[in-house]
């Protein structure tokens, strides 16, 4: 394949144009957000590592939370030419490492991430198309411009693709 | 936590706790294989959330983490992470099999590994609270096998409500020519870390 991959770390969001492919490896409780725009064939991906910005004091990079995040990475792909309507979305990770109960806020904290980014995709309009969320697992995740499919590594369970 | 809130005299404190909490560990792993066991100075280090899967040789390599609840004076958690080769020889060293022997992760491999984790983690934690007077008792502890990624993300997380950096501090343990490399996370909740510095500050 034509190599643009490009990596996307942990609190960090990345788009590129067709030909590509964002990366974002070994999520765990975060969640990878991956935008598709179906006419102009360009992805976005964030991986954002808490739910809300305003339940944090340190708001500086957008990219950490899913309301800015998603809202940040729509931006940038919007003023780069993406389709506003026919952006749909895949979502994966918001695992949960560890079962220890007395740390339940904290351990919760994969779902909370994949409830935040349902409400705030859905506030934007922009449909869930498929998800591969929860579990006790990491996941490493590669999105292809070509065709928008999320390739889903574990450790445990191979290669899906969703 | 708020990481401008860190200056170097901060991380002298920080370096001390390393420093002291992995001594104690090393003496304690010692024990437990009946070898000398040796250990190097442990680095502290602040970084960029970017940075953090790169720490135990890349996101995607499989590492053993052992979480371990922390109650008392201060609250939070601690994380001892192990490269999953090393756990491996460290439970094939318990069992008094070949280093090199295949380990299954059945439920006797998992409960020598959280008993590893807990020795050592206690052992820290213990020279931590003699040093400050601090009462520090750990919870059971809870074990995954999973992606350096993964398993860091759940520390990186907790750092991230209050900045956008993650403090760790790395050991090395080394028995023979064997190098097992451990990683501890201490991290504290907020209330709980301004506690613990100002303990240590006003004793330096």
């Amino acid at each position: 394949m034509a190599e643009n991959v490009i990596k996307v770390g942990m609190a960090d969001l990345k788009h590129t144009s067709h030909p590509g492919v964002l990366v974002t490896l070994g999520l765990g409780s975060c969640v990878g957000v991956a935008l598709y725009d179906r006419k102009t064939k360009m992805i976005g991906l964030a991986h954002i590592m808490l739910p809300w910005s305003q339940q944090a004091k340190n708001r500086a990079n957008k990219a950490k939370f899913a309301d800015t995040g998603i809202q940040l990475l729509l931006e940038n792909m919007l003023n780069d030419g993406a389709d506003r309507n026919s952006i749909v979305a895949k979502i994966a990770g918001g695992a949960q490492m560890f079962t220890y109960t007395s740390l339940s806020d904290m351990i919760r904290v994969g779902e909370r991430n994949v409830e935040a980014t349902k409400k705030v995709l859905k506030d934007l309009n922009i449909p869930v198309i498929a998800e591969d969320t929860g579990g006790n697992h990491g996941r490493t995740i590669e999105f292809y411009s070509d065709d928008g499919r999320l390739m889903i590594k574990t450790i445990g369970f191979g290669i899906a693709y969703i | 936590m708020d990481e401008f809130f860190l200056n170097s005299f901060h991380l002298d404190v920080l370096k001390e706790i390393g420093n002291i909490g992995a001594g104690n560990a090393a003496t304690a792993l010692a024990k437990m294989l009946d070898k000398k066991v040796n250990m190097e100075v442990p680095q502290i280090r602040i970084m960029g959330f970017s940075e953090v899967s790169e720490v135990v040789g890349g996101a995607e390599t499989p590492v053993a983490g052992i979480l371990l609840g922390i109650r008392g004076d201060i609250s939070g958690y601690i994380l001892f992470v192990l490269e999953e080769h090393a756990a491996k020889k460290l439970v094939n060293i318990l069992m008094g099999r070949n280093t090199d022997a295949e380990v299954e992760y059945d439920e006797i491999t998992l409960s020598a590994l959280k008993e590893v984790g807990n020795i050592l983690t206690g052992s820290y934690l213990s020279a931590i609270s003699t040093l400050t007077g601090l009462s520090i008792k750990p919870d059971i502890p809870d074990i995954a096998i999973d992606m350096a990624g993964a398993i860091l993300s759940v520390p990186a997380i907790e750092f991230a409500k209050t900045a956008d950096a993650v403090l760790y501090i790395e050991t090395e343990f080394i028995e023979g020519t064997q190098r097992v490399i451990g990683d501890f996370f201490l991290v504290p909740d907020t209330d709980s870390y301004v506690k613990l510095i100002n303990t240590l500050g006003a004793m330096c």
